[in-house]
């Protein structure tokens, strides 16, 4: 048996549950429900103010929330990765311990908790969430790329005259940056995306674009629908293009 | 010894690293513009001591002292020196040319002198023409003049080098090692040299510190280490040697291997053990025995490159290694001499183990923190506080840790001809000498056994 053919397996699943549903949205978002091609279902993209307005929502909160996961998550991870402060790997791993609890219920136990402290559902209850949720997948990459981070380049630093804030300004954050990227990857787009999170923490006052192709579907509109997560998709490819290209060789901060 | 002569000044100073000591009251200066080697094993602290210098650490006791000021608690970035590390420690996101203008921008050195001073220094580590590469794309040895001329561009008072050469091959580390050299005589700085590799040290330095378990062991020049080293651990790690133990008879008279020899040695009393170093090459061998002052039997003979190295075991049943530039058959006879300046008369640090304890009974001591059976010894009864003495060839050393009630680490082997003398470090840090025929690797697990009659216990 040839070793290549090892990759069969893999190759099968491939196409039955990536390629083919790909294919399928691009079909679906192409078409009009009777058989024609139709490019209607992107152009209300552009002409629905209810979709595009929900699209800057969505781009606004994900940015908001990709900025405060970075404010909280470098310290931390910067604190997690110093072995005076830290001194075990179990520490780190306290960290993601909340992502083993399904996030749909963690979502609805946050609502709960604002909803018995009389604080009204929101905006700001909305970025909270949204930072709960996805602040481990800012924090492990960073505390990635800073752990295996070798010592002596801040040595190196400061053995030349910097002190230890310059040394972070001018070695340690420039060197992490790869870390924070992957991070901000990781939850930019799926802020986009998310539904539940929106619903729930916002009592579906704020809508944001998942929640909108949730909808389509929900009301059985395929088509408009595969157009919506079509246009998801293409953006999703350029901010992992983007990324890839200024990350150059030795990123090696994802974790997933 | 002029004090402006001398720029740093190590004092009683001694770092710790939880329960291990790693520096032990050191005490050393460094004079202007010399070449200074920190020499020794893995684990000695050589490391530890050029990072106090640094600043990376800070001592738990003792100064140190720059320029007659003391630097202790002045952060790494205030002190006037700078470091070339292990594994260079190139910034990964900077160029060559940023890399090394990094020390020179922080300090706001103008524009245009940066860039005099950076080309300068690229020409002087032969790599003209690289200042925009990337340091990735950069050989080791490229990495390491870059390293260099990263440290000096900032004209630093002392340059640390933490074992430079250790990542590049033979070839290289040779040619590096002459550059080096050239380097320090044309700046003129002070180098402070961390190395394990005694050639380099023997190669570079005008003076050279050998380090052990972190107690200095000798200060010299490398001629001064290798002719008269003043321990046996130098003598063993300093070169080739054969390390055997002799006796004093009188002055400039000394016997070893079964012969008594003339030697240039005077001042250590009469009749006094002591260890005897003769370099391989110092023994002279021949085909006759007219002459020789002892014959032997050649056991092997291997050829080296630039001579051959011979086994020759003594008409005394000493094993002694020869280094000569002919070869003598495996067989033969071969008569032997030593010039008396060849031989290297050490006083013995200690003849016999001698063990603080305190007696749990009449018969049971408590020493290297467990309970041995001892013999009943008129005058000393229970709770007694006494000095056991065990000599070196009595300490059995036993395969399994379990059979004997302490048991320890080999640290240390010295083969002196006809035995093996180990040092034993036991788990609490008690140090064991012994004698045996027996072959142990360093690092093995042996366990301690004393015979109750091989102990002679006197009230401490």
């Amino acid at each position: 048996m040839k070793r290549s053919s090892w990759a069969i397996p893999y190759s099968i699943f491939l196409m039955l549950f990536v390629v083919l549903p790909l294919v399928l949205v691009a079909v679906y978002a192409f078409s009009d429900g009777h058989g024609g091609v139709t490019i209607s279902n992107l152009t209300t993209f552009f002409t629905d103010p209810k979709i595009i307005g929900s699209f800057l929502v969505s781009l606004e909160v994900a940015l908001e929330n990709t900025l405060i996961c970075i404010l909280i998550g470098y310290p931390v991870a910067y604190i997690l990765a110093d072995k005076k402060y830290n001194k075990s790997a179990t520490t780190a791993m306290l960290f993601i311990a909340p992502m083993a609890i399904n996030a749909l219920m963690r979502t609805m136990a946050t609502a709960e908790i604002f909803n018995m402290a009389g604080i009204p559902l929101g905006k700001g209850t909305l970025i909270f969430g949204m930072v709960y949720d996805y602040l481990p997948f800012m924090i492990f990459p960073i505390y990635n790329v800073l752990d295996k981070m070798d010592k002596s380049y801040v040595e190196a630093a400061q053995d030349l005259g910097a002190s230890p804030m310059t040394a972070f300004r001018k070695v340690t954050l420039p060197l992490s940056l790869p870390g924070v990227l992957s991070g901000a990857m990781m939850v930019f787009m799926p802020t986009v995306s998310t539904f539940a999170v929106s619903e729930i923490l916002t009592n579906n006052r704020i809508m944001l674009f998942g929640s909108v192709i949730n909808e389509q579907f929900n009301n059985l509109m395929w088509n408009q629908g595969a157009a919506l997560s079509f246009v998801m998709l293409i953006i999703i490819g350029i901010t992992m293009f983007v990324g890839n290209d200024s990350k150059e060789e030795d990123a090696g901060g994802l974790v997933l | 010894m002029n004090r402006d002569d001398i720029i740093i000044n190590i004092e009683h100073v001694s770092k710790s690293f939880g329960d291990k000591k790693v520096l032990d009251d050191i005490n050393l200066y460094v004079k202007k513009g010399e070449f200074i080697t920190f020499l020794g094993p893995s684990g000695c602290g050589k490391t530890t001591l050029l990072r106090l210098i640094a600043g990376f650490l800070d001592a738990d006791s003792g100064t140190i002292t720059m320029e007659g000021k003391d630097i202790d608690g002045i952060p790494p970035y205030m002190r006037p020196l700078n470091t070339v590390f292990q594994r260079y420690a190139l910034f990964p996101h900077l160029d060559v040319y940023d890399n090394i203008a990094f020390g020179l921008k922080l300090n706001n050195v103008p524009e245009d002198e940066i860039e005099a001073r950076v080309m300068k220094v690229l020409k002087l580590v032969s790599m003209n023409d690289y200042e925009d590469r990337d340091v990735n794309s950069l050989s080791g040895g490229q990495q390491q003049r870059i390293a260099i001329a990263r440290a000096i561009v900032n004209r630093p008072k002392v340059l640390l080098l933490d074992e430079p050469l250790a990542a590049l091959d033979l070839k290289m580390r040779k040619d590096m090692q002459i550059e080096l050299k050239e380097m320090h005589k044309k700046l003129g700085i002070t180098f402070i040299y961390v190395t394990h590799d005694q050639e380099e040290a023997l190669t570079l330095s005008d003076t050279i510190v050998v380090l052990n378990e972190g107690r200095i062991q000798q200060i010299g020049t490398p001629t001064d280490i290798y002719n008269e080293p003043q321990n046996e651990f130098v003598a063993d790690f300093i070169g080739e040697s054969n390390i055997l133990n002799g006796t004093m008879i009188a002055d400039k008279k000394v016997s070893f291997i079964g012969h008594e020899f003339e030697c240039v040695d005077e001042g250590f009393g009469e009749n006094v053990p002591v260890d005897v170093v003769v370099r391989p090459e110092d023994i002279y061998i021949m085909n006759q025995l007219k002459g020789a002052q002892f014959s032997g039997e050649v056991k092997s003979c291997i050829f080296k490159g630039v001579h051959y190295e011979m086994t020759v075991e003594t008409d005394n049943g000493f094993e002694l290694m020869i280094q000569d530039y002919n070869a003598f058959e495996v067989g033969s006879t071969v008569g032997m001499f030593v010039k008396p300046v060849d031989i290297q008369v050490m006083k013995k640090a200690c003849t016999a183990n001698v063990f603080k304890g305190v007696m749990t009974s009449l018969n049971t001591v408590e020493i290297l923190g467990c309970e041995y059976e001892c013999p009943e010894t008129p005058g000393i009864s229970k709770d007694d506080e006494v000095n056991v003495e065990v000599d070196f060839d009595k300490v059995d050393l036993l395969d399994n840790k379990d059979d004997a009630p302490q048991f320890g680490n080999v640290s240390f082997i010295l083969y002196k001809g006809d035995r093996y003398h180990l040092t034993i470090v036991t788990p609490e840090g008690y140090h064991v000498l012994a004698d045996t025929h027996d072959v142990w690797d360093k690092n093995d697990i042996v366990g301690i056994k004393i015979l109750p009659q091989d102990m002679k216990i006197t009230k401490a």
